[in-house]
């Protein structure tokens, strides 16, 4: 049955840019394309950092704080040192996300809380440690240098589309794990623990091995997503950074067909997932949906994803 | 572990102990009272997860209902609907908004962590639709419960303790309780054995909709508006409290005496860094790291009485 779901989403994708440009031929204006493939980096690199989590049945909600805390801490660096080099303020924010992520990983496969309640516990705390790191001050865009931001308007350019060079980062590490998870044995050992632990465990495969480098991978990358986040908004607040995006990178991760019990997914299908929600978001500014009526449009959207999946399912099932 | 309340009661009495030697604003008895008004919102909705969360499930969209309720029921009395009438509709859209959740559950056959994903932000979104960026005036004879008292008793305080009290009844002796607890420990044997599942679970999200509808009422009394951006993370902090209180998030397991202690835990550690004028940022960081150490010392906990049970077992088999 594999690739099934993945084509689905295609369908619907493709289904829902041609009813948008049919609707509003405003929409396929390179303009509008610049501007929905600018929201999906972020979104990509922390669902590609998520997706292992959840195929090794964990799951982390910290990540909206940890892109928060990277983003500050990042910010804090460059403040701090105007002259240093771009790829180190990546690294940095990986670094950043590396730590927190391994607290988190500590935290499940050796203290074995559960996953849901270690990473809420988190995601306050590393709010909370964004406050005391930043003393309560924003970043401000005075404070980020041009090299940062140019990132996110300058890249590729394919007639008038723009390929951003944070984009391009995305698809980088989002290709990169692709292969990661049709090559690695180790990422096959995480699909094993994921579908049955005990069988992996007797198989030879350590699940706090697993649990610890999913979680130290799903931290890193929202690090990563942290200096992105600073690159693409040009300021970073301790409060609202990164606030509530830990959800959208669950749904997009939920949508792309991955199994939220773990077990099942594949990199391809978060892809999809990232696309499919930044056409939504883009598509309702383009259709001149009032800005308040968003996240009613939203929320529908997510829960008609999922019946339509549970149904096909049952289908599939019953045949 | 046979008592995992022991521990939110021994992290309070060790909690209050050192805010009243450290600080004598915390001493003030009338003061704590009054301070639980604002904290009762909260507690309802525990008592309420409470029931989910044992029966294997879990409610993210608590927030969001309590939001649309309070804006519904704001709006409501605003265009002239009798006060009787909006508190009804209150409770009723409340358990209207837990039902929709159960029933997607159930009937659905989908995951409740992904279901209330989805409606936390179809109801906020219902919420924002409806009001936009205005906010709903709470009309006078609704307002101000949070201010009135029996004998210093606030009312919100004692609606909290007589909701945890039927609960509690319901889930640890009534027969809807049994069926949580079965279902929590284990869906498939829960439905072999002939347990209602989907009613029972229906049942618990409803329960659950109805504690929403009071709470929105308070927080509408209490704030005198309404709006769509209120209560935002306050579903962790429930959740916190659920969990600190001792009850397994993969179900199964916990009590609702374990939820009121936990509450107070959470309450007393709040009020007491509040009266210390520490900062709120390092508030969030204490309350995340007692979330996480309660729960690993249960875990701890857990693992030192099986231990000591396989020992005696050995010992027998002897």
């Amino acid at each position: 049955m594999k690739g099934k779901r993945e084509i689905g989403l295609l369908v619907v994708l493709v289904v829902l840019i041609a009813a948008c440009s049919f609707a509003k031929p405003i929409f396929l204006d390179p303009r509008n394309i610049n501007s929905i493939l600018l929201w999906m980096p972020l979104l990509l690199v922390a669902a590609v950092g998520q997706f292992p989590v959840i195929v090794a049945r964990g799951i982390d909600i910290s990540t909206g704080s940890i892109v928060g805390l990277s983003a500050i801490s990042v910010g804090l660096l460059v403040k701090a040192s105007p002259t240093i080099p771009v790829p180190m303020l990546f690294i940095a924010g990986g670094m950043v996300g590396l730590i927190l992520g391994c607290l988190n990983g500590l935290i499940i496969a050796f203290g074995k809380v559960p996953a849901v309640v270690a990473t809420i516990g988190t995601l306050t705390a590393f709010r909370g440690l964004t406050f005391v790191v930043s003393k309560g001050d924003q970043i401000d865009s005075t404070a980020i240098p041009q090299s940062l931001t140019s990132l996110a308007n300058q890249g590729i350019n394919i007639g008038n589309v723009t390929i951003s060079w944070l984009l391009f980062i995305g698809f980088v590490l989002a290709i990169l794990a692709f292969f990661a998870s049709n090559r690695l044995q180790f990422y096959r050992n995480i699909f094993a623990f994921g579908s049955n632990p005990d069988a992996a465990f007797l198989r030879g495969i350590s699940p706090k091995t697993v649990e610890l480098i999913c979680y130290c991978a799903s931290g890193s990358l929202a690090g990563v997503a942290g200096t992105m986040y600073l690159a693409r908004f040009g300021f970073a607040n301790p409060g609202s950074a990164g606030q509530g995006f830990e959800l959208i990178v669950i749904a997009a991760v939920a949508i792309g067909g991955v199994k939220i019990t773990g077990g099942s997914g594949s990199i391809v299908g978060v892809f999809l997932g990232c696309a499919l929600l930044s056409c939504i978001n883009v598509a309702l500014t383009v259709l001149g949906i009032d800005a308040d009526w968003q996240l009613l449009v939203y929320g529908a959207t997510i829960l008609i994803a999922l019946i339509i999946d549970s149904v096909s399912q049952r289908r599939k099932a019953t045949a | 572990m046979k008592r995992p309340e022991l521990i939110p009661a021994i992290l309070t009495i060790l909690v209050v102990a050192f805010f009243w030697k450290i600080s004598p604003d915390f001493r003030d008895v009338n003061y704590l009272l009054a301070n639980t008004t604002i904290f009762a919102e909260t507690g309802l909705l525990a008592i309420g997860l409470t029931l989910i969360i044992i029966s294997g499930n879990i409610d993210l969209s608590v927030g969001s209902s309590l939001v649309l309720t309070s804006c519904l029921v704001a709006k409501f009395t605003n265009d002239g609907t009798p006060i009787f009438v909006s508190v009804l509709m209150a409770l009723i859209i409340g358990t209207l908004l837990g039902t929709i959740n159960g029933l997607l559950i159930t009937v659905g056959k989908l995951p409740s962590f992904l279901v209330t994903l989805a409606t936390m932000a179809l109801y906020r979104g219902a919420a924002q639709a409806m009001m936009g960026p205005a906010s709903a005036k709470v009309p006078q004879p609704l307002k101000g419960i949070d201010r009135s008292d029996f004998h210093g008793l606030p009312y919100p305080f004692i609606i909290f303790v007589i909701c945890a009290l039927i609960v509690g009844l319901i889930l640890h002796r009534m027969i809807l309780g049994r069926w949580l607890f079965g279902i929590g420990t284990n869906k498939e044997a829960a439905h072999y054995t002939g347990f209602p599942v989907n009613r029972a679970t229906i049942s618990a999200f409803a329960i659950t909709g109805f504690l929403i509808g009071i709470s929105a009422l308070l927080m509408d009394s209490r704030l005198g508006v309404a709006r769509h951006d209120l209560a935002k993370g306050i579903e962790l902090d429930a959740i916190t409290i659920v969990v600190a209180g001792g009850t397994a998030i993969a179900g199964g397991k916990g009590t609702m005496i374990g939820t009121v202690l936990s509450w107070l835990l959470i309450y007393f550690v709040k009020t007491g860094m509040g009266v210390n004028n520490l900062k709120a940022e390092y508030q969030l960081t204490i309350i995340g790291i007692i979330l996480v150490l309660s729960v690993f010392s249960q875990q701890i906990a857990d693992r030192f009485s099986t231990n000591r049970q396989r020992k005696t077992t050995k010992i027998e088999a002897r």
